[in-house]
């Protein structure tokens, strides 16, 4: 019993150590990559076509989330609001939770499982086919070459996705307000822009600004260190999904408690 | 010149390169042959610097690569290339791209001598109709043909190659193996190939090591090597089944 003990503290020591180690090399992959974006001139092409494939390809997915999250939001919101007859806010409810936490959560989801995992396998499939070695040794930085670029791109993408998310979500919000709750677009959209407040907005976009940021390194580092041929890319891929939600919670918790602590 | 001196390193317990000590002379064409998984690519590695040995040094013109600094280990890797085995090709350039990348993340050249350099090496490994094709568009001996052509575009002093014929047809293998010749030859390039075509070791070789667990079991010239009498060099050389080398 105490050998068993042993052996299941050595193993939930090791896991701390691995999983300390990696956060590590996570922070300093992030850092080396803030240093390289003095190259973004040099890279801007390659920075393009991440923004591209970040951000144009996920649009129809994004549209169809964003559409149906502010309709799931404006039902739920409306017959509570309804319950007390207070339907005409639905508006200003609608786009306070868009513009502070869902706008930025959901454009992270999304993001997470289609860039950031896709990310993940592409930088593993490089490392375990000697694709990075190669760079090395031709005194490329990987970090410069692959990283920066992609790291990059996605926090620019971010913002844009959360203010398209808010965008559709308050459309798809309108509609069923409209239909089901029996509120006039137009009293929706003065509540909307009641609602909208300045902070809220920027405080949004730089939440999804720094989940761009975070959801973008862990999985390039998930990448780098990824190994055992294909199934090391399958786990790389799963554990960088993984960890890029949990940060993501932890990370937004965190920026809504320095900025909000005090209210609007 | 390269110098390794009890390279020792070992992976989750199992011990791949035994206390390995060799001298590689500037200049010099050295093969290295052994079974598979008996420490030949580690020992690629262990001198490109992509891999630090556990104990022991690795020694490049009297600099010392293993556990270096960045800075170093990037003055000592501007003067050496790899032929990966796969090719290592990024597969979202094109054949010509690839060849000229480490040219154009240098900047030093312009893109008119960038392109007149890669036409050159394209053309010098018969690959030159294949330059605006993509890797996924190509042939795995073609990928290592372009692999070595994007080596040969950095003049490098030293060229380590990882199995360089497998996988190409003979006649390919031919004009590879002249062409690792020629770069001794006329270049002074240092090489050291780790093969298991015995007639390219034969051809190319000044020396050839015999790595067997881990371990040189002999380093002599082609010649001392096909007159070997240890009896696990005979029975590797001539791919025999029965011998002192445990074939299961």
């Amino acid at each position: 019993m105490k050998k068993w003990i042993e052996e299941q503290l050595a193993i939930a020591g090791r896991y701390f150590i691995s999983t300390l180690e990696f956060s590590g090399f996570t922070v300093i992959l992030l850092l080396k990559t803030l240093y390289y974006t003095k190259n973004f001139i040099q890279k801007r092409h390659e920075i393009a076509r991440q923004m591209f494939n970040a951000g144009v390809r996920t649009f129809p997915v994004l549209s169809i989330v964003a559409l149906f999250t502010g309709m799931v939001l404006s039902l739920q919101l409306g017959i509570e609001m309804k319950y007390y007859g207070q339907e005409k806010y639905l508006g200003q409810a609608v786009i306070a939770t868009l513009t502070r936490e869902m706008g930025p959560f959901t454009a992270a989801i999304i993001l997470i499982a289609s860039v950031g995992a896709a990310m993940a396998a592409e930088v593993g499939t490089m490392k375990v086919s000697e694709e990075i070695d190669a760079l090395e040794i031709m005194s490329i930085s990987p970090v410069k070459f692959l990283v920066m670029p992609r790291v990059i791109a996605l926090a620019l993408v971010m913002p844009i996705a959360t203010v398209y998310i808010n965008f559709m979500g308050v459309l798809g919000a309108a509609v069923v307000a409209n239909s089901h709750v029996n509120v006039s677009f137009d009293v929706f959209y003065f509540y909307t822009l009641q609602g909208m407040h300045f902070k809220a907005v920027y405080v949004g976009l730089l939440k999804s600004f720094v989940f761009g940021l975070c959801i973008s390194s862990i999985s390039c580092a998930h990448g780098l260190k990824a190994d055992n041929g294909a199934i090391g890319v399958g786990h790389a891929t799963r554990d960088s999904v993984v960890a890029s939600f949990i940060t993501v919670l932890i990370v937004g918790y965190y920026i809504t408690e320095i900025f909000f602590r005090h209210g609007l | 010149m390269i110098e390794l001196i009890e390279v020792n390193k070992t992976f989750n317990g199992r011990t791949v390169l035994k206390n390995l000590s060799v001298s590689i002379q500037t200049g010099e064409t050295f093969v290295v042959i052994g079974m598979s998984g008996t420490g030949k690519t580690v020992t690629l590695k262990n001198i490109s610097g992509l891999m630090d040995p556990d104990s022991g040094q690795v020694i490049i013109d009297g600099m010392k690569m293993n556990n270096s600094s960045g800075s170093i280990r990037k003055k000592l890797r501007e003067k050496m290339g790899v032929v990966f085995q796969s090719g290592a090709l990024l597969n979202w350039l094109t054949v010509g791209e690839n060849v000229a990348l480490p040219l154009v993340e240098r900047r030093v050249l312009t893109g008119e001598e960038i392109s007149r350099q890669v036409e050159e090496k394209l053309k010098l490994l018969h690959l030159y109709e294949a330059m605006d094709r993509m890797p996924s568009e190509i042939s795995g001996g073609m990928k290592k043909r372009v692999c070595l052509a994007r080596v040969l575009v950095r003049n490098p002093e030293i060229i380590l190659y990882d199995e360089p014929t497998s996988g190409l047809d003979p006649v390919m293998s031919t004009v590879i193996n002249e062409l690792i010749r020629r770069m001794q030859r006329e270049f002074g390039v240092t090489s050291v190939v780790v093969t298991h075509d015995m007639e390219s070791a034969y051809f190319l070789a000044d020396r050839i090591a015999v790595l067997h667990n881990g371990e040189i079991i002999q380093c002599d010239t082609p010649e001392g090597i096909r007159n070997s009498v240890n009896p696990t060099v005979q029975q590797f050389i001539r791919g025999e089944i029965k011998g002192p080398i445990d074939v299961d």
